[in-house]
């Protein structure tokens, strides 16, 4: 069984102007320990199918259909109570904003015991002291000064270490890193990536990484799943995603990746590709392929019917009617 | 931080010049003549002229404005012209019905509006807010002593709970005395509880947004620490500010709950002192009441770095 | 133009084509076709099918547009109607009411409300319903003309301080000098100076109301001034006066809307409370805040003096707080967060 299973996730926000279809019918899993990296462009779903999994979307506004199975148990269907218990214990996430995301009133040391003394019943004495190891275990040097720090005496870096810290306190099996390294210095995204692959070989987290920088997705994630406007358009083990990318929006992204001294199809090296056309509006129901407005290879047909995940490969996923697919499994 | 507190006293200096140059203007402008007043009915040209050299009202404006000054500075308000006592003296007969109604209203409302608010911001939208926010504006629009009146009217003369009139000293026992000002207290917080309530909502729901608020929810903590530890610390600044703001409504609330009441405090004295024309007496309490005003903001500015760690001076 | 635009979507775009996929299209293309005749190639089940995913929200009907309004603001439209409500009353008081409001019946004193006066009557036997319906003038003209008066001064003064520099320092030391004293308190002391009209009171309660006026424009024309047209407009050398009037002032007018609309409700509520302590409008011009006054005496026994001009009176504030409300969500969404 894996650990996390979201079955046909559909997220549906009430606005003033209609309905905004933010995730539409969005299925995948994540096994224990593995990474999964969820790629798309912004607004895309990635962010809000990640805090449907902890229920931290503004409910009333919000609506779900479908199920997030965690360990068996359905989230969606848990009462508030017991879903705290699985938020920042079972479930940890880190944000994109380390610079906003510590609250600023209170010591980095009581934000990382805080977790401490609600799911492992720490006293306040004990839950210091693991906050100073965890200050440590993130590389934070002089943890015992540090942890009677507030955030702004911290740099960004250090605060997403911190950030890491709060996740980790209670081992969670399952942590979703939200762009965590978008909005550092490129040496410290590299930091904080190390850091999140040594600590996952030590914790033993599954990982769920949402980004935008596929080079990420290269370094750290053993699956790749590709989201636009809402759906899930391909899924594949990282080394085959890169190497036979299926869906054409995958393979514009991939366009869209500079690569130094790469002479990409007779471009000039470096050279960033754009995929023309913009992003459909989620508010006006589209019943053809979603991509289809942008798609290069797009006909009549793809207007009018959706396309279905299909296996392309084996373990390979795309939701294109005229993707190249491998000879059929006899 | 030692120099920023003197610092800002230095800055209340300007503040209360100018109070006391409004204060002192009204004076002048005063229509009747002061050492008339003083003389009575009886008096004689001549012994009017030697009262007025007595009170110095024949120098230039300035140069009374400076000895007048200087005699506030040593504690002297001057002379009431109705009862011929020190001003000190009759402010201090009166101060503590005033200062209980405050300090209880005070009390009263902040820790019933702060949870209003943040409840309000919580739900926003849903039926708490509305209720909350509906009772916010009603607060502002129903003319204090007509809350005091109703009040009055149900609770002291219809169910006979409490007492109608009047004020029990705290000497008397804490319990009359608490219960002359329940009703008072009452009627002089419901504006400002809604204008508390109203700025912790607004505060709070800003508040509400930011990111950390969601790493707090994200952690697993109950409804209860994310509102009141990590929100509510962080909006805090404003309500805080807005309390202080707020006592202006308080001292201009306590002349009218005062009257509706019949409580002998510096409301009433105030009222009194302006149907009978008592300046001196109306001067001492304008700068009394601005005084207190300022000093409550800028101890209200001091506790910004207690808040807020990001802040030092 | 369309034409060409749209002519142009099916073109491959060159990026795409980095993608390292040899694809070969399925359907040969049927060329030139009209678009009546799908290419007989493509049968849907041949293909995965999405099947259709259900609606999760569902959505009520659109609204027109009086109704979006209404359904956005519904506060802020009840108190446009009610205080429109209010001015009719006041505009047509001579209509509504048979009775002098000024004539007194000392045979008729304290009647309890009736048929023939449905307020009741005073201590003077003067009909309250006629001096409720009148009142209604003086409280409305009291609160639209001091918010017309703090309005223009405040503005006057906040524009000069947030504008000339050395102006400035003098204007806010004796702004934040009058905002200590709080206001009810100044309108008050400024009445004992004077004797008591609809002029004096007017005068007093702007007085008060105005050094909050002052700070909020001048507040506005400071972040103005950081903006890249305004500093721009300076720089190129345009006179301050039509910087002013071109880019300062029309940025100003919305926050001073809505501020000029709480100025009015609170002003109504100072009138009442100055009349109320006999420091306002003498009973000779009825005013809500006045009759109020004369039925403090009675108020244990005749509750009905004061509770129906405290009736009009709170709910005409309300409209107006309401009002102000609506229109600061409506027209500032930023200043939500003041008052």
């Amino acid at each position: 069984m894996s650990l996390l299973s979201v079955e046909n996730l559909q997220v549906h926000f009430r606005t003033p102007d209609g309905v905004n279809r933010a995730v539409d019918g969005v299925s995948f899993e994540i096994g224990s320990g593995e990474t999964l990296a969820i790629v798309g462009e912004s607004g895309c779903g990635k962010s809000v199918t990640s805090m449907s999994i902890l229920r931290l979307l503004p409910e009333p506004q919000a609506q779900f259909a479908g199920a997030i199975r965690f360990e068996g148990r359905d989230l969606l269907a848990l009462p508030d109570r017991e879903m705290r218990k699985i938020r920042g214990n079972a479930i940890s996430v880190v944000f994109q904003e380390p610079m906003t995301s510590l609250n600023p009133v209170l010591t980095v040391g009581r934000q990382i015991g805080e977790t401490l003394r609600l799911h492992q019943g720490l006293d306040a004495r004990q839950a210091e002291a693991r906050a100073v190891e965890m200050l440590s275990l993130v590389g934070i040097p002089e943890p015992e000064r540090r942890v009677h720090a507030y955030p702004h005496q911290m740099s960004g870096g250090m605060r997403q270490r911190v950030m890491i810290a709060i996740a980790l306190a209670c081992s969670p099996r399952l942590l979703i890193a939200d762009e965590p390294t978008t909005a550092l210095d490129v040496t410290i995204q590299a930091q904080i990536l190390d850091l999140m692959r040594d600590l996952k070989h030590r914790v033993g987290a599954a990982i769920m990484l949402i980004t935008h920088d596929l080079g990420v997705v290269a370094e750290v994630a053993d699956r790749v799943m590709v989201m636009y406007a809402g759906r899930k358009v391909e899924e594949a083990a990282v080394a085959d995603l890169f190497r036979t990318p299926r869906h054409p929006y995958t393979r514009g992204l991939m366009g869209a990746v500079p690569r130094l001294g790469v002479r990409a199809q007779g471009r000039a090296p470096g050279r960033l590709a754009e995929i023309p056309g913009m992003v459909p509006s989620l508010k006006t129901r589209i019943d053809g392929c979603v991509f289809a407005g942008r798609c290069p290879d797009a006909k009549d047909f793809c207007r009018l019917h959706a396309p279905a995940l299909e296996s392309k490969s084996p373990g390979h996923l795309a939701a294109c009617h005229f993707a190249p697919k491998d000879a059929r499994p006899a | 931080m030692l120099g920023f507190i003197l610092r800002r006293l230095l800055a209340t200096i300007p503040v209360m010049l100018v109070v006391g140059f409004f204060v002192f203007g009204l004076l002048s402008l005063a229509p009747g003549d002061p050492a008339a007043i003083v003389a009575g009915d009886q008096a004689s040209p001549e012994d009017v002229q030697r009262i007025r050299a007595s009170l110095g009202l024949d120098q230039p404006f300035l140069v009374r404005f400076g000895t007048w000054g200087g005699r506030i500075l040593q504690g002297d308000l001057g002379t009431s012209l109705f009862t011929n006592l020190p001003v000190t003296t009759m402010i201090a007969q009166r101060i503590q019905p005033t200062l209980s109604l405050m300090l209880v209203t005070l009390a009263i409302a902040v820790s019933l509006a702060v949870p209003l608010g943040v409840v309000a911001a919580w739900r926003a939208g849903r039926l708490v807010d509305r209720c909350v926010m509906g009772f916010a504006v009603l607060g502002f629009s129903v003319p204090v002593f007509v809350v005091g009146y109703v009040l009055a009217y149900v609770f002291a003369i219809k169910l006979a709970w409490l007492p109608a009139q009047g004020y029990a000293p705290i000497e008397a026992g804490v319990r009359p005395w608490l219960a002359s000002l329940i009703l008072p207290a009452t009627t002089l917080g419901c504006a400002y509880v809604a204008l508390i309530a109203r700025v912790t909502r607004a505060t709070m729901l800003e508040v509400l947004q930011q990111d950390y608020v969601r790493t707090a929810r994200a952690k697993g903590l109950g409804q209860g620490t994310v509102l009141f530890l990590h929100a509510l610390k962080n909006a805090a600044i404003p309500i805080v500010t807005v309390i202080g703001i707020g006592i202006a409504l308080l001292i201009g609330g306590a002349v009218v709950t005062e009257t509706v009441f019949a409580i002998p405090g510096l409301g009433r004295l105030t009222v009194d002192a302006i149907l009978r024309r008592d300046y001196p007496v109306i001067q001492g309490i304008v700068l009394l009441f601005s005084f207190t005003y300022v000093l409550v903001n800028l101890v209200i500015d001091l506790s910004y770095t207690l808040l807020d760690p990001r802040i030092r001076y | 133009m369309s034409a060409a635009a749209s002519a142009r979507v099916p073109e491959p775009g060159p990026t795409l084509k980095a993608g390292p996929t040899p694809e070969t299209d399925p359907a040969p293309e049927t060329g030139p076709a009209p678009e009546t005749a799908p290419a007989p190639a493509l049968d849907p089940a041949d293909f995965a099918i999405a099947a259709p995913l259900p609606d999760v929200v569902t959505l009520r009907p659109p609204r027109g547009r009086l109704g979006r309004m209404l359904h956005r603001h519904p506060t802020g439209v009840a108190g446009g109607a009610i205080l429109l409500a209010m001015l009719l009353i006041a505009v047509f008081a001579g209509q509504l009411t048979g009775f002098d409001p000024a004539a007194l019946a000392p045979g008729s004193r304290t009647r309890f409300p009736s048929m023939a006066h449905w307020f009741g009557t005073d201590l003077m036997g003067r009909d309250i319903y006629a001096r409720v319906v009148y009142g209604a003038r003086v409280s409305l003209a009291v609160g639209f003309s001091v918010a017309l008066m703090a309005s223009v001064s405040g503005l006057a003064l906040g524009l000069v301080s947030g504008t000339v520099r050395w102006a400035d320092g003098l204007i806010m030391r004796v702004v934040d000098g009058l905002m200590s004293i709080p206001p009810v308190l100044m309108a008050i002391t400024l009445m004992a100076l004077t004797r008591g009209s609809v002029e004096n009171v007017v005068i007093a309660i702007s007085v008060a109301e105005m050094p909050r006026v002052v700070r909020l424009v001048r507040g506005v024309v400071l972040s103005l001034r950081e903006q890249p047209y305004v500093d721009a407009a300076i720089t190129a050398g345009t006179p301050t006066p039509l910087v002013i009037w071109r880019h300062i002032l029309p940025n100003t007018l919305a926050p001073m809307t809505v501020q000029a609309t709480y100025i009015c409700a609170s002003a109504m509520i100072a009138e009442a409370v100055l009349s109320f302590i006999g420091a306002g409008i003498p009973p000779s011009t009825p005013s809500w805040g006045n009759i109020m006054a004369e039925g403090r005496a009675l108020w244990q026994v005749k509750f009905y003096i004061i509770l129906f001009p405290a009736l009009f009176l709170s709910l005409t504030v309300l409209a107006v707080n309401l009002l102000g409300d609506g229109l600061r969500d409506a027209l500032d969404p930023r200043m939500a967060k003041d008052r």
